[in-house]
């Protein structure tokens, strides 16, 4: 691109820039500003880089807590767990990308999250992925599966994190815009966390990494628009990832942050040079010159405009310290990247670019950040829906094939043929992950009898009948699936992925959500500390189904006290904490079985969860549990179902009092617990509740090689296996038609 | 006791391997640079661990059958250097010409990572004399090429000569005849794709690759 387009309306429109944000441009520059410096404010403008709509809306939540020591706004979120050790986390989408180039866009997703992590000092433990496809029958969808899972692997197995968990749904509502959101967990110590403020002037800035190439350019601003039928054509803006380069950028910047050499670092995500070096020196309230010819480059004739919004993944940006630089190097030689000293920092407050001799750029920065457009977009809430009663609903005739039919439908089925694929041991810590398909995955912290307890969660049909219910019930099932393993639930990161933010209904789903999540966060005590907002999923104006995605974070202190969903025995009783009315409304059971997707969702009483979630913990770690399973999607029978795969035995519930059959089995009531416990002390566990103030009840017993309910399904696990196991295999070996 | 673990760029299994190591020898082993040209005096036990050296680029453990310190191992190989290679470590000693054969890419095409059970077809090994035998094993296989490969030539060869130490129960990866594990003919080198220094903990993926490193401390 030349140096000297003229900046017409239309250019500006090609920005993404509307002429209101053009005027304040003008205003702040002072003149009419070059290309290059119209891209620049075009992408720190862009949604996503400056959640122009969502801003007023995340800072609602609860961000702070006893073991917050860095909440958002930062590259990752930072929580202490106790001996000096820290846990980093974030989760982030890669959704626009995937869907068009499903390998690399999954892949550059892990990429891109991992190196959130380490750039604050962590090494990356655990990587987990939520993934939202299309409708199974759907034309596309399994090429985006097999290209999406092969990314992901391609990815983490290549840089050695384990990929313990996440959760894969299906659902029509995604066929043209699949959701990809990778969380990515890492393990610091508290007092060598790097931020990404690049204080002080003078100071050499470094670039490390991968060399800069013409892919990804405009690729925040890819994110920040809708689909259409011609978004295929996008493909060139998706970036390109090198594992292997990201391994050796991992063990590099480990190494030299165990030195004093860095005092600030940032990782090139999302537009590139131009977001890190503006973020680092905002945050740090300096001034910072970039020699672009200096810049390490694949291609020849770069110009600066894309230079700088190049989206080259594997590039970290840093301030070092005066006289540490040979260090520095030192270190990059050894890894074998390529590094470059390419500016300063100065106490000018602007931004100034020069290339071949010439000054590009030379803008002020504080304006890019702080003038941002900070919307306030029309909502329109979600109007209620009437709540769905059992006697409404038909009782089966036979509950053999709706027990089969909810094995097998796709958000239960098993997900074995993804998680094979990745690579769940490497770093041999690893005590549970999807392997067990129970509820939580547990990383041991190397060297120590402690662990995290990983999950992601959220039930996009709940958030599309009632957002703000939804929203609650996404962070409540992320807590209740770590209480599940015995941990104690920290703190979230979150993913919200919704549809294109200028429809007042769509914004309705947004802030209904979040102050749903914000409510249950303050009632667990449970803040977000990082996250990631990807508005615009929508292809041909239709939007996916609300999908705030949480990744949730809890430490195991001691493993000797923890639990599985795999360790039920034979001869346990099956005791049930919390309550079963019997809420079918917006259920799994409704979908799957009465083909419709409407009522109420169940309500998430916070109060109650945290309650019952209590107790159940406590059992755990009083070592009172052999096995734990919260009922979620499918109700009791299929989180008894659940239970009996993974410990490989039968069980059999015994039949309701008062309740329907198939809504007392498959209905959804929110703060519920299965646990496999033995049978001596069963009566009194449900004693002790019951002294506490809690619903308990003992519901069944385990053993035998069948999975039974009284007055609804008897079938042989064996079958129910291979019911379960076969699905995902039956749909991706099937052949195209 | 002195051990070693190569570390090669992407070498992700090398802490897994020295974890192992330190806890069959009571001593942390010698973590040795890949552009090293001498592995340090003195070391009787060297690990070639798993992971992606230089990005499996070009093919998975050529490049690294090329370093500097994989030319010194073959010249110690050469004189009863005990070597051992799991995943990435058994292609890098495939390639470097060590033990016979190829690792290509899985029957199926894909990634494939689970707990694996193995027959242990020859006890009678310094890689394998702390099994009875009798009993199958459990070790974790996360690979993308685990197929081995030889002409048949070779293939009777090994199993002729009980160079075969493991093979596959229900064959993950398309193996000919079902090999996950060799040795070569001197019994000092062995490479196998499954993972035993990933089952020596009962938290994690089980404890039935204890023996392993047992036997081969104990022979030396």
């Amino acid at each position: 691109m030349s140096q000297h387009i003229e900046i017409t309306p239309e250019v500006v429109k090609e920005h993404g820039l509307t002429p209101e944000e053009y005027e304040i441009i003008l205003d702040r520059v002072g003149r009419v500003p070059n290309i290059n410096e119209l891209g620049i404010f075009s992408v720190m403008w862009s949604e996503h880089c400056s959640y122009k709509s969502s801003r007023r809306h995340l800072g609602k939540f609860l961000t702070t807590g006893e073991r917050v020591i860095q909440g958002p706004g930062e590259n990752a979120g930072v929580i202490d767990i106790n001996d000096g050790d820290a846990i980093i986390f974030k989760m982030e989408s890669h959704n626009h990308p995937s869907y068009i180039e499903p390998y690399q866009g999954a892949a550059t997703g892990v990429g891109g999250i991992m190196r959130d992590v380490f750039t604050m000092g962590a090494r990356p433990i655990a990587l987990m992925n939520a993934l939202r496809f299309g409708e199974p029958g759907h034309w596309k969808t399994k090429q985006l599966v097999t290209g999406v899972v092969a990314g992901i692997g391609g990815y983490g197995n290549c840089v050695g994190v384990p990929t313990v968990g996440g959760e894969t749904n299906f659902h029509k509502g995604y066929n043209g815009n699949i959701l990809v959101n990778a969380m990515c967990v890492g393990l610091a110590r508290t007092d060598n966390i790097f931020l990404s403020a690049a204080k002080g002037v003078g100071n050499p800035i470094f670039y490390v990494g991968s060399k800069t190439g013409r892919d990804g350019i405009h690729g925040a601003t890819m994110a920040s628009a809708e689909f259409d039928d011609d978004s295929e054509e996008k493909r060139p803006t998706v970036q390109v990832g090198d594992p292997f380069t990201e391994k050796l950028l991992i063990e590099a910047c480990l190494e030299l942050m165990a030195t004093d050499a860095i005092i600030a670092i940032q990782d090139m995500g999302a537009a590139g040079l131009t977001s890190s070096s503006i973020e680092m020196a905002d945050k740090g309230g300096v001034g910072i010159k970039l020699d672009l010819d200096l810049v390490p480059q694949r291609e020849v004739g770069m110009t600066p405009y894309e230079m700088m919004l190049s989206e080259s993944q594997e590039r970290m940006l840093m301030v070092i310290q005066p006289g540490k630089e040979q260090l520095a190097l030192d270190i990059f030689e050894k890894w074998e990247l390529d590094v470059a000293e390419i500016g300063i920092t100065t106490d000018t407050g602007q931004l100034v670019l020069t290339h071949k001799g010439e000054t590009v750029c030379d803008i002020p920065i504080a304006p890019l950040a702080d003038d941002a457009p900070n919307l306030d977009r029309p909502h329109t809430p979600t109007p209620a829906r009437p709540i769905i009663k059992a006697e409404d609903i038909d009782v089966p005739s036979d509950f053999n094939a709706v027990m089969m039919q909810m094995i097998t439908s796709p958000d239960i089925a098993s997900k074995r043929w993804i998680w094979e694929q990745y690579d769940r041991h490497v770093m041999a810590d690893t005590v549970d992950s999807s392997q067990s398909g129970g509820d939580a995955a547990i990383v041991r912290i190397h060297g120590s009898n402690k662990a995290v307890a990983i999950t992601t969660d959220v039930t996009p049909r709940y958030c599309f009948a009632d957002p703000y219910e939804g929203g609650k019930q996404c962070v409540a099932e992320t807590w209740r699936n770590l209480t599940c393993v015995g941990a104690d639930p920290i703190a979230i990161t979150d993913c919200l992925n919704f549809g294109n933010p200028e429809r007042p209904e769509i914004m309705g789903q947004f802030v209904g959500c979040i102050d749903g999540m914000n409510e249950a966060c303050r009632a667990f005590d449970y803040p977000v500390v990082s996250g990631n907002v990807s508005l615009y999923n929508e292809t041909n104006g239709v939007a996916i189904p609300p999908t705030p995605a949480v990744g949730g974070v809890g430490l195991i202190p001691d493993l000797s006290a923890h639990s599985k969903i795999s360790g039920a025995q034979d001869g346990d009783t099956l005791v049930m904490i919390g309550e079963t009315l019997g809420w079918l409304g917006s259920s799994l059971y409704l979908t799957e079985i009465e083909d419709r997707e409407d009522g109420a969702p169940p309500p998430t009483d916070l109060a109650l969860e945290k309650k019952n979630g209590d107790f159940v913990r406590g059992l755990i770690r009083d070592g009172k549990i052999h096995a734990a399973h919260d009922c979620s999607d499918g109700g009791l029978a299929i989180t008894t179902a659940e239970l009996s795969l993974s410990s490989n035995i039968g069980s059999h519930l015994n039949a309701p009092t008062d309740i329907a059959a198939h809504a007392y089995f498959f209905g959804e009531d929110q703060a519920r617990y299965v646990l496999s416990v033995d049978k001596d002390i069963a009566a009194d566990m449900v004693q002790a509740a019951s002294d506490a103030g809690i619903k308990a009840s003992v519901v069944g017993t385990v053993g035998g090689t069948r999975v039974s309910a009284a007055g609804a399904h008897d079938v042989a696990l064996d079958d129910l296996r291979g019911k379960h196991e076969g699905w995902l295999p039956g749909l991706m070996n099937q052949k195209a038609t | 006791m002195k051990t070693a673990v190569i570390v090669f760029p992407a070498s992700n299994c090398s802490r897994d391997a020295a974890v192992a190591l330190e806890q069959a020898t009571g001593k942390a082993p010698e973590m040795v640079w890949h552009r090293e040209n001498e592995l340090p005096d003195g070391v009787a036990f060297v690990v070639l661990p798993g992971g992606f050296s230089y990005g499996d680029y070009l093919r998975c453990g050529a490049m690294a059958a090329n370093s500097p310190i994989v030319k010194d191992l073959v010249k110690k190989a050469g004189n009863g250097l005990a070597i051992a290679g799991f995943c990435n470590g058994f292609q890098v000693l495939t390639e470097s010409g060590l033990l016979p054969g190829a690792l290509m890419r899985n029957k199926n095409l894909k990634f494939v990572c689970k707990p694996q059970a193995l027959e242990i077809t020859n006890t009678k090994t310094r890689f394998t004399s702390g099994y009875k035998g009798t009993e199958d094993v459990i070790f974790p296989v996360a690979h993308h090429d685990g197929n081995y490969f030889a002409d048949d030539e070779t293939l009777n060869l090994l199993e002729g000569e009980g160079r075969v130490l493991f093979k596959y129960k229900d064959n993950p990866n398309g193996s000919l005849r079902d090999i996950a594990g060799i040795s070569n003919a001197g019994g000092n080198v062995f490479g196998m794709m499954p993972h035993p220094e990933r089952a020596i903990d009962p938290l994690h993926g089980g404890t039935d690759g204890v023996n392993m490193f047992k036997s081969i401390i104990e022979s030396l």
